[in-house]
């Protein structure tokens, strides 16, 4: 074989890529893909960017393989802008965080998704530099004016990297689970078995359990990529927040455990609020009951799932969705 | 690709078939450079070797077991002058003093300078203070132990003399400034391990709604045990071998000579004698001129240090998360809660 030839494994990948490109549209919840995609109620106005409308609940009931939950308001983001240094990169952004629905942000880099999502429990203060103004309310209390480390209990967070810490499957959720000392509060350690009904209520939660049943004693950094995500969000489960803040919680998997996950996305949305950021405009669809698109720190538009990728009002929308940047 | 199945030719025959960079296309510097890297390459290997061979004939030659459970005496022949107990376990002593003055110290001072670091022109103060440490010579903190710890209101670390003098030397204070040595290794393992942990791993448990110091026992120091292991080893490796402080510090007696008092207290305010020391004495140069006991606290020196130096190497390679790593948190006290 001359040098110039390449390598023949490459060749063989080449050939299989139509094939997965023809198994892209198939959507791994177990419903096809279009069943998500129903036009908007006819008749809709579209309804302001800021504001709350009833149209956008409809979003919801377009959507009949999964009951649809009851839907309360948990955050409510108001005139939200964020700085590092001396930029803005969130201006004025207002959005309602609701439980018993995914909202998903979306945009291109650096439009400040994730500056957004982590404002919310208040992880932008760890950044030297890093300013807030507007509000973020959590159940009608200012999180300003809340201890920090109760709101994020609270509001919990799944990142980009799973991370696990260096213990054991059990450890990583019990972790969670041990309250943090608080001064004048009697420090009582929870023992293993106490804390055990917890931590296999979490992992089941997760969709970890049945795998790992028989390790829980095992070093959670053995486990899989999906696995290790999964044991992430359930270490954020565990805390029993009212708000699971995810950053791209896929984007470091491969696509049988982002499946895994979505799925798990849209059976917890009952339980909690989510808010996803993604890159991945097909996850956002499948995983999303509204979506905010951002764009350089501004939110463009804001609307139900189905609205936002079949007919979107502002033509950045239609842009980013269309796949003409990003 | 459909019919028969393609058959790749063998890695070996496609390795063979590319061409290869030949020194003989570079310009002369660089082939010069080149021979070079493999001379010096090769004579450290070579020196190292002889150095190795050379003891290892030396000390088998004269190493008995006996050694290693007598006293030295004082004896006009080599016959007669003892073994090396005291010494032995003079090193023992020392190192374990050391490092346990070092270690929670260079451990808590890696994390305050990774973790805290405010106000910042003090973290530049005390990590500017560790380099002058580590860059000064044993000798040289040596003496200036011997200063403080003369001190009257040191005096209950060593002896104090019917004249009321404080003689300032003794495991205690010799411990105390060899864990000075040890510091800057242990603080730079520590600090490399924790800029190695990456940033939204603290994050995700500060998401969990921990605070940073119950990160930092939890998740951090954890995670930096292999680091933190490694270090340590290192650390003791350089006490093992330091004879400067020993000589200043510990006292040239060849016995271990206790205060009084107390029976552990007693040895480690008095003096004593390590390995090191012990074979500056015996050898031609030293007083005792017993070359024969130096080559042989030699050897054992020698096999301590490569010992130590291969569980360096053990502790800090398996850090990749191979399955090393959980062999080497076994090394230092579980800290995970059980």
């Amino acid at each position: 074989m001359s040098p110039a030839t390449p390598p023949r494994a490459r060749r063989i990948a080449l050939d299989r890529e139509p094939t997965l490109a023809e198994d892209r549209h198939r959507s791994p919840l177990g419903h096809p893909i279009d069943e998500l995609r129903v036009a908007p109620p006819s008749g809709a106005a579209p309804p302001a960017a800021a504001s709350v409308s009833a149209s956008r609940r409809n979003g919801l009931q377009d959507r009949p393989s999964i009951p649809p939950a009851t839907v309360t308001e948990r955050m409510a983001i108001e005139a939200v802008s964020l700085a590092y240094g001396e930029k803005w990169v969130v201006r004025e952004v207002s959005l309602p965080v609701r439980q018993g629905e995914v909202l998903a942000l979306i945009g291109a880099s650096g439009s400040g998704k994730t500056t957004l999502l982590r404002s919310l429990n208040r992880l932008t203060e760890i950044t030297a530099g890093a300013t807030r103004a507007g509000r973020i309310a959590l159940d009608g209390q200012e999180i300003e004016s809340m201890e920090v480390n109760e709101l994020r209990r609270r509001v919990s967070m799944v990142f980009q990297q799973p991370n696990p810490f260096p213990m054991s499957i059990f450890e990583n959720v019990a972790y969670a689970l041990r309250e943090e000392h608080a001064p004048g509060r009697r420090r009582r350690r929870r023992s293993r078995r106490e804390l055990e009904p917890e931590v296999i209520d979490a992992l089941r939660r997760a969709g970890l359990y049945e795998e790992v049943a028989a390790d829980l004693d095992h070093p959670a950094l053995r486990l899989s990529g999906g696995q290790q995500q999964r044991l992430c969000i359930a270490r954020a489960l565990a805390v029993k927040p009212e708000v699971l803040l995810l950053d791209e919680p896929c984007s470091a998997l491969d696509p049988i455990s982002t499946a895994t996950i979505e799925q798990l996305i849209v059976g917890l949305r009952s339980d909690v609020a989510i808010v996803i950021v993604t890159h991945n405009l097909q996850q956002a669809m499948r995983v999303a009951d509204h979506v905010a698109f951002m764009h350089l720190g501004e939110l463009v538009e804001y609307g139900t799932s189905a609205q936002m990728f079949d007919s979107p009002r502002n033509q950045r929308t239609r842009d980013y969705v269309g796949g003409a940047f990003g | 690709m459909a019919g028969e199945p393609h058959v790749l030719p063998s890695p070996a025959a496609v390795r063979k078939a590319r061409p290869r960079d030949s020194v003989g296309s570079w310009p002369l510097i660089d082939r010069v450079a080149f021979g070079l890297c493999w001379t010096v390459g090769i004579g450290l290997c070579v020196a190292a070797a002889a150095i190795i061979v050379f003891m290892f004939v030396k000390g088998i030659a004269y190493v008995r077991p006996s050694l290693l459970i007598e006293s030295p005496q004082a004896g006009a022949s080599e016959a007669t002058s003892g073994g090396f107990l005291d010494p032995l376990v003079g090193t023992l002593l020392l190192t374990a003093s050391g490092t346990a003055i070092a270690a929670p110290l260079g451990v808590a001072t890696a994390v305050w300078l990774s973790e805290y670091a405010r106000p910042a022109a003090l973290a530049r103060a005390v990590e500017s203070g560790v380099e002058t440490i580590a860059g000064s010579p044993s000798v040289v903190l040596a003496i200036f132990g011997l200063f403080v710890f003369s001190r009257p209101f040191l005096a209950f670390l060593s002896q104090t003399s019917a004249g009321g003098s404080v003689f300032g030397r003794s495991f205690l204070t010799a411990g105390a400034i060899m864990a000075m040595l040890a510091l800057p290794l242990i603080v730079g393992a520590t600090r490399e391990g924790l800029a190695q942990v990456p940033g939204h791993v603290r994050e995700a448990s500060y998401a969990l709604g921990k605070s940073k110091i119950t990160t930092i026992r939890k998740v951090l120091l954890p995670s930096v045990r292999p680091n933190i292991a490694g270090g340590v080893t290192l650390a003791m490796g350089r006490i093992v071998g330091d004879t400067a402080i020993v000589v200043i510090l510990l006292g040239a007696t060849l016995h271990l000579e206790g205060a009084g008092g107390p029976p552990i207290l007693s040895t480690l305010r008095g003096t004593g004698a390590t390995l090191t020391s012990y074979v500056k004495y015996n050898s031609p140069a030293g007083e005792g001129n017993a070359p024969e006991k130096a080559y042989a606290a030699a050897f054992v020196l020698l096999i301590m240090v490569l010992a130590l130096n291969a569980l360096v190497t053990r502790l800090t390679s398996g850090r990749e998360g191979r399955s090393d790593r959980f062999l080497a948190w076994a090394w230092l006290p579980n800290w995970r809660s059980r």
